[in-house]
């Protein structure tokens, strides 16, 4: 039986006060992809920061890949990892944003390459060989000397993508990667996440495209007050939901 | 206006008590020289301490060590509290404080290095230890200002790639705090460059010590004012235009195109890139 990529069980967050996951229980196996749906505020970005190890569980367990996120077991005890093994742990793990978040100060390509030659250790014209390929595959070869602030936001959001692609990640975390776009920007993203997607890479993608997921997606999530409300197959999930709660949702986005 | 203007630059000509001859004759003088260059020679070092000292502080107090971050707020407090010329005092008089500086094992454990302070803290590094410390206090607040204007997600976005904190301030994040940074440091310089005449309290002969050594001994002292008031406005002109093409290097990549440069400005009206396209119809027939 194949470990799983990204197993979560009964994962707890909290900010101060305030109790954003409640109990997170996800199993993603590998080269699936699973869409993660839900309310403003029910824990989508809390859940995948999490996932990559930028914020630290309160309780339950988080592992990806087998190993544990920001702990190392021995014997039955916990050890919290060190900044230098929780950096190398997220290099493994690719994320796409938002808001893009390319680095202003640099061309796409520079983008690309910065991380692999910077926290790998690559040769630069390997990084450089392999980041023109990246840029060709998501169609922006062309705008390899552009800065963030001369491309549009599609084009910025197919660069993050190929920055991420360019450290060779096991598993690909996308939070609302099309909301920031105008709608007709929305298909060339889409089009490179399917073509991932196909690839076999793992992906967890929180999205409102209910399209997207429908069609490429292997499990779709409703996440809800800092739960899983209700998990099945595109099929099962948006055409016939069985929690009251998911239903709601589904009529107001549809 | 422009009478008004005319008319106190002729008075400045004219007067014959500014007694232009003699600022002639000294403006070149090696007395001043050698305060010239003394003066160049603490600014780039004081503003060299003042911003290595500054990047450390302001990254550490941003640190989430609660620590490290009050030892900075500490450093700053203390020498934002305190006027530079007390400070240069104070440095000067060390050797009053401290007769002997070691450098060994606290407590009675073995000396390796040991000095007399008298011959290690010489006027000029009194100076730049007063210069430079105080310096570093004020850049430390300049960077912190710079490193918060730069977007939350950067860090995020450098973070999730596998750089370690180390990494993304300096790859990531110092870099885009420049512009930021430089017009403020720009402003620091050239105040420095000012600052460093304060130092002719602890007989140090930069510029405005040599030019009060000479008239002391020849009553000149308006055109010696002068002369090093001149020195002080070029030196000014020449930071002015260093900091505009800074600005402009760093400013790559936060605008679609960079603006021209006023030498550009100028090459492109006198002469035209392009040739001329084929010119109008001649009108000769008129
Ligand atoms: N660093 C933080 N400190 C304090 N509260 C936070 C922090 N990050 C998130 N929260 C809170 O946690 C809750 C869940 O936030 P989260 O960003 O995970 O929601 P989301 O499902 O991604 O919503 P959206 O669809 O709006 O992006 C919100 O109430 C938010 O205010
Ligand atoms: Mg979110």
């Amino acid at each position: 039986m194949t470990e799983p990529m990204v197993r979560a069980e009964q994962v707890h967050k909290r900010f101060g006060r305030l109790a954003v996951l409640k109990g997170v229980s996800l199993t993603v196996m590998p080269g699936e992809v699973t869409c993660v749906i839900g309310p403003s505020g029910s824990g989508k970005s809390t859940f995948l920061r999490c996932v990559n190890h930028l914020e630290k569980i309160d309780a339950g367990r988080l592992s990806v890949d087998g190993q544990l996120v920001g702990y190392r077991q021995e014997g039955d005890k916990l050890y919290e990892l060190r900044e230098r093994e929780v950096a190398r742990n997220r290099a493994e793990i690719g994320m796409v944003f938002q808001h893009f978040n390319l680095f202003g100060h640099m061309t796409a390509l520079q983008n690309v390459c910065a991380a692999p030659v910077q926290v790998l250790g690559i040769a630069r014209q390997e990084a450089r060989e392999h980041g023109i390929e990246l840029l060709r595959r998501v169609g922006l070869e062309d705008k390899r000397d552009a800065y963030p602030s001369q491309l549009s936001g599609g084009q910025q959001q197919r660069v993050a993508i190929a920055r991420a692609l360019a450290m060779r990640p096991k598993l690909m975390l996308f939070d609302e990667p099309t909301s920031a776009l105008d709608p007709e920007l929305v298909g060339d993203v889409l089009a490179v996440m399917r073509g991932l997607a196909e690839s076999g890479m793992t992906m967890i993608v929180v999205t409102h495209e209910m399209g997207f997921a429908r069609e490429v997606a292997d499990t779709v999530v409703f996440m809800d007050g800092g739960v899983i409300v209700e998990a099945g197959t595109p099929s099962e999930l948006l055409a016939n939901p069985r929690e009251a709660r998911t239903r709601d949702f589904l009529g107001k986005v549809l | 206006m422009l009478l008004l203007v005319a008319v106190s630059i002729d008075s400045i000509v004219s007067n014959p008590r500014f007694e232009w001859d003699v600022v002639g004759d000294y403006l070149f003088d090696d007395r001043i020289l050698d305060g010239l260059v003394l003066t160049l020679e603490l600014t780039v070092a004081a503003m060299a301490a003042g911003i290595v000292l500054g990047v450390l502080l302001a990254v550490m107090r941003l640190s989430p060590n609660p620590l490290v971050a009050g030892a900075s707020g500490f450093y700053i407090w203390l020498f934002r509290g305190t006027p530079v010329l007390v400070q240069l005092l104070f440095w000067n008089f060390i050797a009053a404080l401290y007769p002997e500086i070691s450098i060994g094992v606290p407590f009675g454990g073995p000396e390796f290095f040991s000095i007399q302070a008298n011959s290690a803290i010489t006027p000029f590094v009194a100076a730049l230890l007063g210069l430079g410390l105080n310096e570093g206090a004020y850049m430390a607040e300049i960077v912190r200002a710079g490193i918060l204007s730069v977007d939350e997600g950067q860090h995020q976005a450098a973070h999730s790639l596998g750089m370690s904190r180390l990494q993304t301030m300096r790859r990531i994040v110092l870099p885009q705090a420049m512009r930021v940074i430089i017009p403020p440091t720009g402003n620091e310089t050239i105040s420095m460059l000012k600052t460093t005449s304060l130092v002719s309290v602890i007989a140090t002969a930069e510029l405005l010590y040599a030019a009060q050594l000479i008239y002391a001994e020849n009553y000149r002292t308006i055109p010696l004012l002068i002369v090093a008031s001149i020195w002080y406005l070029a030196l000014t002109t020449v930071l002015t235009i260093g900091q505009y093409y800074l600005e402009r290097h760093f400013g790559r990549g936060s605008a679609r195109e960079l603006p021209l440069t006023p030498w550009q400005r100028f090459t492109r009206i006198v002469v035209p890139r392009h040739a001329e396209p084929a010119t109008e119809p001649e009108a000769s027939g008129r």
